[in-house]
């Protein structure tokens, strides 16, 4: 292994002039003994499954349940009618994580980043940001390895699980991945994207796991879209040259502690928050007083 | 370290609507029908915690159900699992447990035909990544990631040197192995991840050793 921290990670890719994604793929390499060639085409493939999920949930799909969709493309619409307030990027990027996250609820096919109720936050960046810094494909690819060397981090010292850490383990850890890949991506460097990641995480610690009736659907869709917002933001301030009091691995074992201490009912059992609500627990009654299957 | 990859963090690529209840419910599905090796009769699947809790809404049944089907976690197929089961003629209960595991994902799936039963205990950690932590009773930690032999055997002295000698006449080699009993001298079970696939006449080899009572693969 060459880095178990952001700390090791960035001093690495600081030490040796490389980008974050270039550490990222020399560790694949050690680790699997796979050629940076094979490496990279699994990654390309999993960025062309992203595309696909994003472009198809533009489209507008539906769930099985009826809880979610097309928002994706309400807010396309009400982008294009110019009378936004926040940004246009930051609400392509909010438009794109709905996008693949409708797709998720819908059963279709995704990429899990790092899990499938987080699917939307590193997808919907990308495909927002790309259109302003017009990235080769491979810089597209090499996001996807920033993100997930972040990713990584967090997965070996905290957690990924809602059902272990709440949401903040899922979009908290997206968003923070999020935020370090479209800081590279823009030029930044290897400790602006830990900065990045930071201020991004920071802002997610103790968000809980509350789907209504069990499923990734409300308050998830929502959530991705959220994050996406968080990730621009807190990119934008750490490429201001801001940096978080608390350095980024010091905010992974708070999230981690904080995920300890959070009661199960509010990590992914539907037992509290959003989940038991008179009107959580009405869809919950809609959908499964009449089981859609036996 | 849990996580070695990074298409552990960027991936899998798979069906919604969660990867830990959908593709890592279906990889533990897999994992099982693996070892078994053929298509079960009958499954009955138990559900911990979370899994318990949400298990339909997340589509954990379904996805179970896929793999032990043998579908992989991107197979549209998944969806439609539980009416395939039911049509190739294989029986499938669902049973929700109360006991709190050490990780809320956990699932206990006990399979089996005229021929034999199995019975595997297998958590999903996250993003889609799981762990097999019993097999038959045998506590042990496989993550079905790396081709892998499980031999079952009478707790005598050679037999993990028999096995051994059998892949290094093979040149296969070992990459991590751990042997588990629940008493001296009676069962014992060794897990060996292996760099390459084993071949079924290799299985057929270690199988014809004294005190060998049983051998499954898992092929990557």
């Amino acid at each position: 292994m060459l880095f178990k921290t952001v700390r090791e990670l960035v001093d690495l890719a600081e030490k040796e002039r490389k980008k974050i994604s270039h550490i990222m793929i020399e560790q694949e390499m050690e680790v699997t003994k796979k050629s940076r060639e094979e490496i990279i085409e699994r990654m390309e493939k999993n960025l062309q499954v992203m595309e696909n999920s994003v472009q198809r949930g533009l489209k507008g799909v539906t769930s099985r349940t009826g809880l979610t969709g097309g928002d994706a493309v309400r807010l396309q619409k009400y982008i294009e009618e110019g009378n936004f307030l926040s940004g246009e990027i930051v609400l392509d990027a909010v438009s794109k994580a709905m996008a693949t996250n409708e797709v998720n609820a819908a059963m279709g096919m995704i990429c899990a980043t790092p899990t499938a109720g987080s699917a939307g936050v590193v997808p919907g960046t990308l495909f927002a940001v790309k259109e302003k810094l017009n990235p080769t494909r491979e810089q597209m690819i090499e996001y996807l390895f920033t993100a997930g060397a972040f990713g990584f981090v967090v997965a070996n010292n905290a957690s990924i699980s809602g059902a272990s850490g709440g949401c903040q383990a899922e979009i908290g850890s997206a968003s923070g991945m999020a935020a370090a890949a479209i800081v590279e991506m823009a030029g930044g460097t290897p400790s602006q994207s830990a900065e990045a990641m930071a201020i991004t995480l920071k802002n997610m610690l103790g968000l809980v796991c509350d789907p209504v009736a069990g499923l990734v659907e409300v308050p998830c869709v929502k959530r991705n879209a959220m994050g996406a917002a968080n990730a621009m933001v807190g990119a934008d301030m750490a490429l201001a040259g801001i940096q978080s009091r608390i350095p980024c691995d010091e905010v992974i074992a708070a999230m981690f502690k904080v995920g300890q201490m959070m009661p199960s009912a509010l990590r992914e059992t539907a037992q509290g928050g959003l989940a038991v609500t008179p009107t959580g627990k009405k869809y919950e009654r809609e959908i499964f007083g009449n089981p859609q299957r036996k | 370290m849990k996580f070695r990859s990074v298409f552990d963090i960027i991936g899998p690529v798979m069906i919604g609507p969660s990867s830990s209840h959908t593709a890592g419910a279906a990889r533990i599905g897999r994992v099982a029908r693996t070892i078994f090796g053929r298509e079960p009769k009958w499954a009955k699947i138990h559900l911990y915690g979370s899994f318990a809790e949400t298990y339909r809404g997340h589509g954990t049944d379904v996805a179970i159900v896929g793999g032990l089907l043998d579908f992989e976690t991107y197979d549209n197929r998944i969806v439609q699992s539980l009416e395939l089961a039911k049509s190739y003629g294989i029986d499938v209960e669902f049973i929700e447990e109360e006991t709190v595991m050490d990780h809320p994902n956990t699932v206990k799936i006990h399979m089996g035909d005229q021929n034999g039963q199995l019975e595997l205990v297998g958590v999903s950690i996250g993003g889609g990544k799981i762990e097999i932590d019993e097999i038959n009773g045998f506590k042990l930690k496989l993550t079905g990631e790396h081709p892998a032999i499980i031999v079952l055997n009478n707790d005598r002295f050679g037999c993990i040197a028999g096995v051994a000698s059998i892949l290094a006449k093979n040149e296969i080699n070992i990459g991590h192995m751990q042997v588990s009993r629940k008493e001296k001298g009676k069962l014992a079970l060794m897990v060996l991840e292996t760099d390459e696939n084993v071949e079924e006449t290799i299985l057929q080899q270690i199988e014809s050793l004294p005190n060998i009572l049983q051998v499954a693969r898992i092929v990557e």
